[in-house]
C-alpha cells in the first residue's frame, strides 16, 4: 500500500463493533481507504459486509469503535449528520422509493457539498434513466433501478460511495453497463467502497480487495494480487 | 313512498349546505390524522381536543387581546401547531418504532386532560364567537339562502385541502415527506434530517385541526367538548377513506358530509349512524378503505 506514505486516508475504521439487538456482528473491523481508491469488500453472505457499509452511514444503532470520515470521527454521529460530511450510500435492495418518481427520487438527496455531476452527465452515465424520468419508481426493472440508486448519490457532492452490491440480480449487459460507469466515476475522482460477491467483475475496477469472514476483515491485498491470492479467495469465499 | 315529494328543494340544499360545512371540517381533519399517520405512525386521538383549542385560542385571543378573526385565522394554527410540536418533541417522539397502540393511549390521555382542564376552567357549555363583519348577511340565489360564512369555510376548507395536496404530492419538500414516509432510515442517511421533519409533520397536521377549529367557532360555539363529540365521526371518515391517502381522506371528507346532509333530508334517524354503518360496509368490502393500499 503504496498510498498510504503519500496521503492520509480518506476513511479509517478501526476496531469497528457492531451489534443487532444481543448479537455481535462486527468484532473489530480495520480498514482504510484513500482519496480516489476503488475498494472491495469481499466475503460470504453474513461475513458483516453490508453492516459494514451501515456503520460506515450511521445506520447500525449500537456500534463503537473508530470511523474517522476526512478527519472526523464519525462513530456516534447520526447518519444525516455523517451523509453532510460527504458520505452517501447505495443500499442493498437499491432503496427505491416507490412513491416517489424516478425524477423526484433523483433530486431526494439534498446537496451537500459543491462538486456534484449535474444531471446532464448523471443522464450520460444512464441514458436510461432520462427516458423514465416520470416514471414511478416502484415500475422500474431492476437494471433501472440500480442504476437510480447509484444516480442519485453523484449530484450531492458526496466524496465517499458506499455501493453495496451493485451487480446483485442483473443481467451481464446491465452489470457491464454499471462496471463502465464506476469506472467513469473513479476517473472523475469519486472514492468508493464496493460490497462485491462478483470479484472477478470487481478485479477490473478495484485498486484493493478486503475480504471478511465472522465480522472482521482477514486478508487485504492489491488488485494486482488478486491472481496470487486466488486459493486464499477460493477457500474464504467458497466459490 | 317517495320521501322527495314530501320535501322542500328549500330544506333539501339547506341540509346539503349543512352537510358540505360538516364535510369540510371532516376533510380538513382526517386529512391532518392521515398525514401524521403517515408519517409517525400514530393515531393522534388528541386531534379533537387540538381543534378544540384551536377555537379557543381564537376566543382567547378576542377576549384578552382583541384580535379578531383574521389574524386568529393565522395565529390559531400557528400557536397550537407549536404547541403540537413541544408536544411531540417531549413525547411522542419517545414512542417512536414502539406499537402504534401507545402512541394511541398518549394522544388519548392528553385529549382527555386537555377537554378536563378547559372544562375545569370554561365549563361545559359553549360561549359564543361572533362571525367576521366582512362575512356577515348572505345570498338569496333563488332555490336558497346562502350564508355567506357558510360559503367562506367550504371554499377556504376547499383551498386549504387542495394545497395541502399539492405541496405534498407535487414538490419538493413534499417528495422528501413522502421518502421519509417510506423509509425513514435511508432518507436520513441521505442527509436529510428526519427527526425535524416528524416534528414539523405533527405540527403541521395539528395546525389543520386548530385551523378547522377557528373556521368552527363562529358557527358551532366554542366548548371544551366540540371536538370530543366531532372526531368519533372523523375517525370513521378516516377508516372509510384508507389510512395515509391524502386525496383519499379530504374526498372521503366531504363525501360523508354530504351523504349526512342527505340522509336528514330522507331519513333523519339515521343521521348519526350513516357514517358508521358506511363505515362497517367499507371495511367488510374493502378493509383497507376506499382509497387505501392493500397491504
Amino acid at each position: 500500500m503504496a498510498e498510504a506514505d503519500l496521503t492520509a486516508p480518506l476513511l479509517s475504521v478501526a476496531g469497528l463493533q457492531a451489534f443487532y439487538g444481543e448479537s455481535h456482528v462486527l468484532h473489530g473491523v480495520n480498514l482504510r481507504i484513500f482519496p480516489g481508491e476503488v475498494v472491495t469488500l469481499l466475503g460470504r453472505n453474513g461475513a458483516g459486509k453490508t453492516t459494514t457499509l451501515k456503520c460506515i452511514m450511521g445506520m447500525v444503532g449500537k456500534r463503537s469503535g473508530s470511523i474517522c470520515f476526512a478527519e472526523n470521527e464519525t462513530i456516534a454521529l447520526t447518519s444525516d449528520r455523517i451523509a453532510r460530511l460527504g458520505v452517501a450510500l447505495c443500499p442493498e435492495e437499491r432503496g427505491i422509493f416507490a412513491s416517489l418518481s424516478v425524477e423526484e427520487n433523483l433530486l431526494l438527496p439534498p446537496k451537500i457539498a459543491p462538486g456534484g455531476l449535474p444531471l446532464d452527465e448523471i443522464f450520460t452515465l444512464f441514458p436510461n434513466l432520462k427516458e423514465r424520468l416520470s416514471s414511478q419508481g416502484g415500475k422500474l426493472s431492476g437494471g433501472e433501478q440500480q442504476m437510480l440508486a447509484i444516480g442519485r448519490i453523484l449530484r450531492t457532492g458526496a466524496r465517499l460511495l458506499l455501493l453495496d452490491e451493485p451487480t446483485e440480480g442483473l443481467a451481464p449487459i446491465i452489470i457491464r453497463q454499471i462496471g463502465v460507469a464506476i469506472g467513469k466515476l473513479k476517473a472523475l475522482g469519486f472514492t468508493i467502497l464496493l460490497v462485491e460477491q462478483n470479484f472477478r467483475w470487481a478485479s477490473a475496477l478495484a485498486d484493493r480487495f478486503y475480504v471478511m469472514e465472522h465480522g472482521e476483515i482477514v486478508e487485504s491485498f492489491a488488485s494486482a494480487e488478486l491472481a496470487a491470492n486466488m486459493d486464499k479467495l477460493h477457500a474464504c469465499l467458497g466459490v | 313512498m317517495i320521501p322527495l315529494l314530501g320535501i322542500t328543494t328549500q330544506a333539501l340544499f339547506a341540509q346539503l349546505l349543512l352537510g358540505l360545512i360538516n364535510g369540510a371540517f371532516y376533510a380538513l381533519l382526517s386529512l391532518g390524522l392521515a398525514v401524521i399517520f403517515g408519517m409517525l405512525n400514530i393515531v393522534n386521538f388528541a386531534h379533537g381536543a387540538l381543534y378544540m383549542m384551536g377555537a379557543f385560542f381564537a376566543w382567547f385571543l378576542l377576549h384578552y387581546f382583541e384580535i379578531g378573526y383574521w389574524p386568529a385565522l393565522v395565529l390559531a394554527p400557528l400557536g397550537v401547531g407549536l404547541l403540537g410540536m413541544v408536544i411531540e418533541r417531549t413525547m411522542l417522539h419517545r414512542l417512536a418504532g414502539l406499537d402504534p397502540i401507545y402512541g394511541l393511549l398518549l394522544t388519548f390521555g392528553i385529549a382527555l386532560i386537555v377537554q378536563g382542564l378547559f372544562q375545569n376552567a370554561y365549563g361545559a357549555s359553549g360561549m359564543p364567537y361572533p362571525m367576521p363583519d366582512l362575512l356577515k348577511g348572505g345570498q338569496n340565489l333563488g332555490f336558497m339562502y346562502l350564508p355567506n360564512y357558510r360559503a367562506w369555510v367550504v371554499v377556504f376548507s376547499i383551498a386549504v385541502c387542495l394545497a395541502t395536496w399539492f405541496a405534498i404530492e407535487k414538490t419538493r419538500l413534499g417528495a422528501t415527506l413522502r421518502a421519509a414516509t417510506e423509509n425513514p432510515e435511508l432518507t436520513r442517511a441521505f442527509g436529510v434530517n428526519v427527526p425535524r421533519l416528524i416534528t414539523l409533520t405533527y405540527g403541521f397536521g395539528v395546525a389543520l385541526a386548530a385551523l378547522a377549529g377557528v373556521l368552527a367557532a363562529p358557527i358551532y360555539q366554542v366548548r371544551p367538548l366540540m371536538g370530543a363529540d366531532f372526531i368519533i365521526v372523523v375517525f370513521a371518515v378516516v377508516v372509510i377513506g384508507g389510512m395515509g391517502s391524502i386525496m383519499g381522506s379530504i374526498l372521503t371528507g366531504f363525501l360523508l358530509g354530504l351523504v349526512e346532509g342527505l340522509t336528514k333530508v330522507f331519513y333523519p334517524q339515521a343521521a348519526n349512524v350513516v357514517v358508521f354503518v358506511i363505515m362497517v360496509l367499507v371495511l367488510l368490502v374493502k378493509p383497507a378503505g376506499l382509497f387505501g393500499k392493500q397491504a
